[in-house]
């Protein structure tokens, strides 16, 4: 059985239909990759995972039980942590605050400075910076700190939205090589990528969406080399 | 100069009742983000809550004070569930603002149904009229509310900035959805700011009604609002601001009411809140914040 099962999912904003009935998995240890134009309903499919967006239809199953009613707040107690568009950092606490903050729904204080330690390895530059405020750090940094914040969850899955918008390369390569340890570690990742050829290049899987519904999927390496999707999201 | 320390004293402890009643303003807006107009009619219900107890059924001032304080929590946390809850996702925010405005009016009118338009005299519960300190004679209730205040504005801090519930709060305040991601509860973490807020405005009711004996239903609209000038002149959203705000409040209602004109005095307030405003917007201790892309 599949870690995550969406099947059929649906979701209206206002009349407009954002997802029109998709359905796919995330293997338990796997990196998955969304992709797609944008407007397509990559971020949607995040949002409507981890609660914050109201479904109109489907289910979500995470390790067989269902959580397709649950509220967001509970989602990540059941080991799915978020990192979304745009990074989201609490701009006025400290990154210290912001990290614990990922830790919230933990109580073991020893297993949470283990995390953060371990999240610290990852990201030497937030320790560095642990003291100064979230809204003063650089977009990498903040993308850093989100990603960071979510790992203090010690999530089983990640869902990463967008983690290399507006990033110079040398953060992107960073944030892409840090996704890779991190699976390595044991963590399932499901990502979500305007740059499709990043995505393919470190996903096991891959799902192209098209205006609300899955068009193609396939082995990552495979779609890597399919001339349709090439001339479509790499651009050749 | 005795005269002038005793305005001054006089004006930090209303300032500092202003400023319990600020406090509770500005936590809402900070992290409910809206104007609970409704504010200052929790204190006259806190008023009325002491006063039945204590007065009218004579039981121990301190049973007044809890039920005053419990009170005043509940109805703040029902009337976020029931009016304020169903809207909160409303397309425009004046649906709750008004609907606040609504709320104070249905509280004004349901202690007149109740209590009556005649105004009430409210025994002070601080137990000692007054305190000698050299050539100043200073009441109770001014020293009780200024100790009040400082201790509650210190607990406040301690536990906005120390405690997970403190922290969960400041994340709401910033970034709603993204404190849902944290796994922290927006609405637990908005009943608890009302409760608090509320639980204050219960404490300022008991404090004003004893330094300001009489009690009427209309007793919480005028301090209610100046509370809001105190929030907004210290800067919307920040208890230090708040704290601020409201002591300098009360110092330039009570310095101006005694130098200027007492009839003028509230005007002098309004005005220094157009000021403040047109000075600097964000108030005195708002920040203006900037987003990095």
């Amino acid at each position: 059985m599949a870690m995550l099962e969406v099947k059929d999912l649906k979701v209206n904003y206002g009349v407009i239909p954002a997802l029109k009935g998709i359905s796919f998995e995330v293997n338990k240890g796997e990196v998955v990759a969304l992709i797609g134009a944008n407007g397509a309903g990559k971020t949607t499919t995040l949002h409507t995972v981890t609660g914050l967006v109201e479904k109109k239809g489907g289910t979500v199953t995470f390790e067989g039980t269902d959580i397709t009613k649950m509220p967001a707040h509970k989602i990540v107690e059941m080991g799915i942590a978020h990192v979304p568009e745009g990074r989201r950092v609490f701009p006025e606490l400290t990154v210290y605050q912001n990290l614990m903050l990922g830790a919230y729904t933990r109580k073991d204080a020893q297993e949470k400075a283990q995390s953060l330690a371990s999240v610290y390895e990852h990201f030497p530059r937030l320790k560095e910076r642990a003291r100064q405020m979230a809204g003063t750090l650089s977009g990498g940094e903040q993308q850093m700190l989100a990603f960071g914040r979510a790992l203090m969850s010690k999530p089983k899955l990640v869902l990463m939205d967008e983690p290399s918008m507006g990033l110079s390369p040398i953060f992107v390569g960073e944030i892409f090589k840090i996704i890779e340890e991190v699976s390595a570690e044991g963590t399932t990742v499901l990502l979500v990528e305007q740059n499709a050829k990043k995505a393919l290049t470190i996903a096991d899987r891959a799902y192209v969406l098209e205006t609300g519904s899955i068009t193609t999927s396939g082995k990552a390496h495979d779609l890597l080399n399919d001339d349709s999707i090439r001339k479509a999201y790499l651009g050749e | 100069m005795v005269s002038f320390i005793t305005n001054l004293i006089n004006g930090l402890s209303l300032g500092s009742i202003y400023a319990i009643i600020a406090i509770g303003y500005t936590m809402v807006y900070g992290i409910a983000k809206m104007l609970n107009f409704a504010h200052g009619d929790i204190i006259m219900v806190g008023g009325y809550l002491a006063f039945t107890i204590i007065t009218t059924l004579g039981l121990p001032v301190g049973l007044g004070i809890l039920v005053a304080v419990v009170g005043c929590l509940g109805l703040g946390v029902a009337i976020e569930k029931i009016a304020y809850k169903p809207l909160r996702n409303a397309g425009s925010p004046l649906a709750v603002l008004i609907t606040a405005i609504g709320v104070s009016y249905f509280l004004e009118n349901m202690a007149l149904l109740i209590f009556g338009s005649d105004p009430r005299i409210f025994t002070s519960v601080v137990p000692f009229s007054t305190v000698k300190i050299g050539p100043f004679t200073i009441p109770g209730t001014t020293i009780i509310s200024i100790v009040v205040s400082l201790l509650l504005v210190f607990f406040l801090q301690m536990f906005v900035n120390k405690t997970k519930p403190g922290q969960a709060m400041l994340a709401v305040a910033q970034d709603r959805d993204a404190a849902s991601l944290m796994g922290i509860s927006v609405n637990g973490t908005i009943s608890l700011t009302f409760a608090i807020g509320s639980a204050m405005a219960g404490i300022a009711g008991v404090l004003l009604c004893s330094a300001y004996p009489t009690l009427s239903p209309y007793t919480g609209a005028m301090p209610g609002i100046k509370a809001f000038v105190a929030a907004v002149f210290g800067g919307i959203g920040s208890i230090p601001g708040a704290m601020i705000g409201g002591l300098l409040l009360g110092v330039i209602e009570i310095l101006g009411r005694t130098y200027i004109s007492s009839q003028l005095s509230d005007a002098i307030v309004f005005s220094v809140l157009i000021i403040v405003l047109l000075v600097k917007p964000t108030g005195l201790m708002g920040k203006v914040t900037q987003e990095k892309v």
